[in-house]
């Protein structure tokens, strides 16, 4: 497996970049669609934007950790400005004191994937190559800065008027409640940059590498000369769980979770068996006979059987043929630091965080 | 026989042929033909009500409605043929701006159709409060400058579902400065989602002058033959729109096809609930039908490259029909893809042609008695081989789009609807109408009138139910505006989704309500 890095993102990387998005979600973050085409837009007049390595940088410069916050549903019909990380940009330049020299993803997953490369376009900024989850996420805290000590703020939101809001909280609890509150009354759905940091300080939290990997996964998927399934497989640790059909689905909305469940029943080689996933925006953990067999962090996606395209769970509906795709969840996930931060206990489930065995 | 029984007419336009039925008071079919589609929209109906009404016994002026379905708007899209020149205008500002308005459209089709776009300041938050005041005058200015003629605007507002305000506000102001203009406003054509809206609305306005065309020739037809009755033209989700509505929402025709030939199957069968099998010369249809329509697609459907989201039956799609060629190959033999269509009578080996397709087979195994069974000879050794292929590949068509584990009915309609197996696992028991062949012009003939609503709802003020409630009565409402008899009218369709990722309980509710034509 040889990803290596392009040097800049240009359509067709970013085309690739959101199929693998859409594949290492977990089911989260939304549609990458909308974010693709603002990446294209925005690339179609700047040109490629280039991909960095944090060893790069002038390790004094700042990176901004960047996203949308809110509803992606939301942000399907209420679609941004585009200069929102120009303000970002400006805002936290004046607090922070520093110049900022490249964007970064906050998450690899879903639209997050790939809407930060258009704000990196339009602010005339490099996007670094990683990313501060490895997959999606719903909350602050849940980025790899916090297990290191590195807090969130001062940060930023900034709404389709380009009015900027910054955020010097004491901890993520009210960070998280004032961010959410700020962005229901902005409608729904805001661009944000968080945990801001100097090039040096982002070269211990960042996970590395996961814009490449993603492109790589979007690529192989895309231009598998047979099985999609087996070009995946030579990109990224894959466990197929099970083959089969999605033949219960249901949601709630709980909290400003969607949450549910999807009855996947085997077919071919897996007929008989049948798993349930229960999902909070992302996929958590998949059972059979009641037992968990893959829990968060690993990543949990179903796949298109036919395609190996990644399905979000507001796209899961009745009849779907798929694969129930387990990847390993990066490393800083898995220690007992990052666990209670994001393992399957956080979440509600009264159960231990069961690595992903036997990679195919 | 009663003297004052009245008829109704049912007309398909498919690509190869057109159907046509006659049905009396009492649902009767009482004539069907097929002809040949002709390019010309007006001589094809001509010809269609021709043979349908040649040997008709009663007067011409018992016929009080009749039903057109076609492809001609889809054909004008796919063909880039007698399409508009249009303006988009977008209300969104200063949201939106990150993607220009029809983007992703291909290079040709937006060359042929846009005369220009725009953002202008406006629109709705998802809650019903302005996202901007609209600024007329940037869209005055910009509507100033355009030297081309025009010969339609399109309209989408940000979250206009909800707030549609700024949408009429804008047609205003391009009725101002171009004069008297079609204009498309996007919140009576799509669902949620801009840029599929825009799209969808966008097309629409580009369709306006074959809408006209179609509308024109029906009636012209109608006049020709003497023939008073109503006239309704069929759309997407299996229900009719009046004339004076098609000339506002053509885009809405486009899918009719596998709609009327579910609507029809239900019909014929008086089965509201079963799996659809609709086969044609070259390929099968397979859809889902609930409470008597059609599933519909919940992911967005592409138009000659152009992404939209608006109602689209649910169907699966396989490259098996009674033209379908069966050939040998090195490990035996291969079904398909490729078909003889339309030429099937003259092709195929029963029908003294040189060409081995499923028909031929499907004569050979006794499931159709057709042609001269004869000239068989070249098909029968992998018979039965044959059949265990094609019969898989439909099954699993079909377990594909089934809802749920257990058996369901199946309905097989279709001119190549022998090719359904009796036997098929999942299926309760498989269903094979009379009149199948014609089962999209029944579909036509018998169809009723809808209204929906796609809103957004917070749940902070008000109970999930009395959203749910508020939705069914606007889809009712609009159902009643498109013609539909009040007394008839019920909601067949009710979707309630979530939204991820929102401090407040918000939820999207999509409604449909349908009800048979008001008489008169």
């Amino acid at each position: 497996m040889t990803n290596v890095p392009p040097t800049g993102l240009g359509p067709s990387e970013l085309s690739d970049l959101a199929v693998g998005c859409a594949v290492l979600a977990g089911g989260g973050g939304g549609d990458p669609r909308v974010g693709l085409l603002m990446a294209l837009h925005a690339v179609s007049e700047t040109g490629p934007v280039p991909l960095v390595q944090l060893e790069d940088l002038d390790p004094e410069g700042l990176v901004l950790p960047s996203g949308m916050i809110g509803a992606p549903t939301v942000m399907v019909e209420k679609i941004p400005n585009g200069a929102e990380s120009k303000v970002i940009r400006s805002a936290l330049e004046a607090r922070l004191g520093k110049p900022v020299v490249a964007m970064m993803c906050l998450e690899m997953g879903g639209i997050n994937g790939v809407l930060p490369i258009a704000w990196a376009a339009n602010a005339g900024l490099p996007i670094v190559d990683g990313d501060l989850m490895g997959r999606a996420f719903p909350e602050v805290q849940m980025c790899t800065p916090h297990l290191h000590g590195i807090s969130a703020w001062p940060c930023a939101i900034a709404d389709e008027r380009l009015q900027v809001i910054t955020y010097e909280t004491r901890d993520n609890v009210w960070l998280e409640r004032l961010a959410r509150n700020t962005v229901s009354t902005l409608g729904g759905c805001a661009c944000s940059s968080l945990y801001p940091m100097t090039a040096a300080e982002a070269a211990v939290p960042t996970i590395r590498g996961t814009v490449t990997t993603a492109i790589s996964v979007g690529s192989a998927i895309r231009t598998a000369p047979e099985d999609p399934f087996d070009s995946l497989g030579e990109i990224i640790p894959l466990a197929r769980l099970l083959t089969g059909k999605v033949t219960a689905v249901e949601r709630r909305t709980e909290g400003g979770f969607v949450r549910g469940s999807a009855v996947i029943e085997g077919t071919g080689v897996d007929g008989g068996r049948s798993l349930t996933i229960e999902f909070q925006n992302e996929n958590l953990v998949a059972l059979e006979n009641g037992e968990a067999i893959a829990t968060v962090p690993d990543i949990i996606t179903l796949l298109d059987s036919h395609t190996a395209q990644g399905i979000v769970t507001e796209h899961i509906r009745y009849g779907q043929r798929v694969v129930v795709a387990v990847f390993p969840a990066p490393e800083q996930w898995t220690s007992e630091a990052g666990l209670a931060v994001v393992g399957p206990r956080v979440f509600g489930y009264d159960v231990d965080y069961q690595p992903v065995h036997g990679t195919s | 026989m009663k003297t004052e029984d009245t008829f109704r007419i049912g007309i398909d336009v498919g690509g190869t042929n057109t159907d046509a039925v006659v049905i009396d008071s009492n649902d009767n079919v009482i004539a069907k033909t097929k002809t040949p589609t002709t390019p010309d929209i007006q001589s094809g109906i001509s010809a269609a009500l021709d043979s349908v009404l040649n040997g008709l016994a009663e007067s011409v002026d018992r016929i009080t409605h009749v039903m057109l379905g076609t492809t001609h708007a889809t054909n004008a899209i796919l063909e880039r043929r007698d399409l508009n020149k249009i303006i988009s205008v977008r209300v969104a500002g200063p949201a939106s701006h990150a993607i220009p308005p029809l983007f992703d459209w291909p290079d040709e089709l937006r060359d042929e159709v846009l005369a220009g776009e725009v953002i202008v300041d406006g629109g709705s938050e998802l809650n019903g409060q302005e996202l901007a005041r609209f600024d007329p005058e940037h869209l005055s200015r910009f509507l100033e400058q355009i030297d081309e003629e025009i010969d339609a605007v399109a309209i989408t507002g940000v979250f206009s579902p909800v707030v549609p305000d700024h949408e009429l506000a804008a047609k205003e102001v391009v009725n101002e400065v171009l004069g008297d203009l079609p204009v498309s406003l996007s919140h009576g054509i799509g669902a949620l989602g801009l840029l599929e809206r825009e799209n969808a609305c966008a097309l629409n306005a580009a369709l306006l002058s074959v809408a006209a065309r179609i509308v024109d020739g029906l009636t012209g037809a109608l006049e020709t033959k003497g023939l008073p009755a109503h006239a309704y033209i069929a759309q997407n989700d299996g229900t009719l729109m009046g004339l004076d509505y098609a000339l506002k929402y053509p885009v809405l025709t486009i899918g009719s096809g596998p709609s009327n030939s579910m609507r029809g199957a239900a019909f014929l069968t008086g089965v509201s609930d079963a799996l659809v099998v609709d086969v044609g010369g070259t390929s099968t249809d397979i859809g889902v039908m609930n409470r008597g329509y059609p599933r519909e697609s919940s992911s967005p459907v592409d138009i000659g490259g152009v992404r939209t989201n608006f109602r689209m039956p649910d169907l699966v799609s396989i490259a098996l029909g009674g033209g379908t060629v069966v050939r040998d190959c090195a490990d035996g033999f291969q079904i398909g893809p490729e078909s003889v269509g339309f030429r099937l009578l003259d092709e195929a080996l029963v029908f003294g042609g040189s060409t081995a397709t499923l028909t031929d087979y499907a004569v050979a195994a006794g499931r159709a008695n057709l042609g001269d069974s004869s000239n068989l000879k070249k098909t029968s050794k992998n018979l039965e081989e044959v059949f265990v292929r094609s019969d898989r590949l439909l099954a699993e068509a079909i377990d594909t789009v089934k809802v749920s584990r257990s058996a369901v009915p199946l309905i097989a309609v279709g001119g190549g609807s022998m090719l359904v197996p009796d036997d098929l696992p999942g299926v309760s028991e498989v269903q094979r109408p009379e009149h199948y062949e014609v089962a999209n012009a029944i579909g036509a003939a018998i169809a009723s009138v809808s209204g929906q609503v796609d809103r957004v709802y917070e749940l902070s003020g008000s109970s999930r139910e009395e959203a749910l409630q508020q939705a069914s009565s606007a889809a009712r409402d609009e159902a009643i505006a498109a013609g539909a008899d009040p007394d008839s009218t019920e909601v067949v369709e009710l979707e309630e989704v979530p939204m991820a990722y929102l401090t407040e309980p918000v939820i999207r509710v999509r409604a449909k309500c349908a009800g048979s034509l008001a008489v008169n």
